[in-house]
């Protein structure tokens, strides 16, 4: 760090990504939360656990790999090749990869990505509950969390990546690049996986498998909005010289960047964040007749529809194109149930989904001629961009790898767990053996009671 | 032309102010902002009216006796 000034504008980044982490693992409980609360009780300390192990599988693999191939990949394959020298300072062995007073940003900056990764494979995780292998879903967290995502994010959410230059795709908080992408490859893996038992009639009716704790539920869902806030700030870059990003402002006026170094404000996010996941409220009670965790998921579904543009939106238009978002998603979610059969447990596809796929086509009309980027050359911001960008994120780094992985876990018989286990519950097992102990205690207490043997003294 | 009013960010953002897309309709934004809210109570007060009315005709007896047991 040259100069006080410097240092000061380092520290406070260092610090300011520090807190966004924190704020974002409130995401993970929050999903933790939702998906034990969605799950019927046999299920629950698999549900639990399958999703807490996300957490240190995708890390040491987003620290091993993962971050490498954001900066790496952002003109891989098509467009350049690999960017070896970016790509070096941040292998797992780089000087910067370790505490190291002379760059104290890459640390907080990976967390910050990595809680993105996690995100993403909590994301599928929800889809999948009561049937899937653990083993099978961690393979599935790796490839999203550490891999897929993160050469979605080089190729769409990098200031060099290739479709932000050719296409002006733009997605500063991540309708795509998070959950398009997150949303597809759900839909790929339960394509697969199949329904739980009895979640169709014989006729193929589609039945409600109603949430066995609908307080935890709902406060799970609160904590994800919190969280989601925290990866908005997150997605910014805090403050930033015209000379700290090559002179691309003119002026000397220092400035927040969004993820393209274009210029935001927290103003301006906070904004649109609270009226788009309020316009996704209200759309949602109103689509939903009023079902409560339909209401709360649209809120959700709001905010990542207006994700992609929501650092330029007026707040009113972020909070009509939340709404528009619920109530396309809402009604695409059931018709897909009843013409495909699939079974999302928790509504992941829909919510995650077809919400981003919308939010990017939106923002394509609505951001129509704006920069994508603030480098000289880029393409504008235009709704074929946006389109091309939302069939790569959802179907081609979501839904194909997804898809073609549980083929290749179901052909190998590891995909789903059996059918007679799915009846008792995967906690059976563990149940069984912790009512059995407490049977034993309970009668050598009553021996002990009625004069038995008791242990020496 | 963009919607937003800026082609490039090479500018000097000591002379920059809005940059949401459509500047200069903010009174129609607000037109549709406000009808969305208040078409939102209209539907919101018909639903619950049609519930409420159909709600009322459910429970027999004995079952509301044991809601109130329940507490």
């Amino acid at each position: 760090m040259d100069g006080n000034l410097n240092a000061l504008t380092t520290v406070f980044t260092e610090f300011y990504y520090w807190v966004t982490v924190v704020f974002m693992f409130l995401i993970h409980v929050g999903f933790c939360m939702y998906e034990v609360g969605a799950s019927r009780h046999r299920n629950h300390m698999h549900t639990l656990m399958k999703n807490i192990m996300i957490i240190p599988l995708v890390t040491v693999t987003f620290f091993f790999f993962g971050w490498w191939i954001y900066w790496a990949f952002p003109n891989f394959p098509f467009f350049g090749g690999l960017n070896h020298e970016a790509g070096a300072a941040n292998l797992p062995w780089s000087q910067n990869m370790a505490t190291n007073l002379s760059d104290r940003i890459t640390g907080v900056f990976w967390a910050a990505f990595l809680l993105f990764s996690w995100t993403a494979a909590s994301i599928v995780s929800g889809a999948v509950i009561e049937r899937i292998r653990s083993s099978a879903l961690w393979v599935h967290a790796v490839m999203i969390g550490s891999v897929f995502w993160i050469i979605d994010a080089a190729w769409g959410w990098h200031a060099e990546g290739w479709m932000v230059k050719y296409l002006g795709y733009h997605d500063a908080y991540a309708s795509g690049v998070i959950h398009a992408i997150a949303g597809g490859y759900a839909l790929g893996v339960i394509m697969v996986l199949g329904p739980r038992l009895g979640k169709f009639a014989a006729d193929g009716t589609p039945r409600d498998i109603p949430p066995h704790n609908p307080w935890m539920l709902t406060i799970g869902i609160f904590l994800i909005y919190s969280g989601f806030w925290g990866f908005y700030a997150a997605c910014n870059i805090p403050v930033i010289s015209p000379e700290g990003i090559g002179g691309l402002l003119t002026g000397d006026t220092w400035t927040a960047t969004n993820i393209y170094l274009a210029p935001t404000s927290l103003s301006a996010i906070t904004f649109n964040f609270l009226m788009s996941l309020s316009g996704g409220l209200m759309a949602a009670y109103v689509v939903s007749k009023g079902d409560a965790f339909w209401t709360f998921s649209g809120g959700l579904a709001g905010i990542i529809t207006a994700s992609a543009g929501n650092d330029l939106y007026h707040p009113i238009q972020a909070m009509l194109v939340g709404a528009v978002g619920v109530v396309i998603v809402y009604n695409l979610h059931y018709w897909v149930e009843r013409r495909f059969k699939l079974d999302d447990a928790v509504g992941a596809v829909a919510v995650h989904g077809y919400s981003g796929i919308v939010g990017l086509i939106l923002a394509g009309f609505l951001l129509w001629g704006a920069p994508s980027s603030p480098y000289e050359g880029y393409a504008t911001v235009n709704p074929v961009g946006q389109t091309i960008g939302a069939v790569i994120m959802f179907g081609v780094l979501g839904w194909l790898p997804g898809f073609l992985i549980a083929k290749m876990q179901a052909a190998a018989g590891v995909l789903r767990i059996p059918v007679e286990v799915e009846l008792q519950g995967l906690d059976y097992a563990e149940h069984h053996a912790y009512e059995e102990a407490k049977a034993e205690i309970i009668a050598a207490d009553k021996a002990a009671l009625n004069g038995g043997s008791v242990p020496a003294e | 032309m963009s919607t937003i009013g800026y082609d490039s960010w090479a500018v000097d953002l000591a002379e920059v102010g809005a940059v949401y897309p459509f500047q200069g309709s903010e009174g129609l934004m607000v037109v549709l902002g406000v009808v969305f809210w208040i078409a939102w109570h209209r539907i919101q007060f018909v639903r619950e009216g049609a519930h409420l009315e159909k709600a009322k005709q459910m429970g027999d007896k004995d079952k509301i006796n044991s809601l109130l047991e329940k507490y």
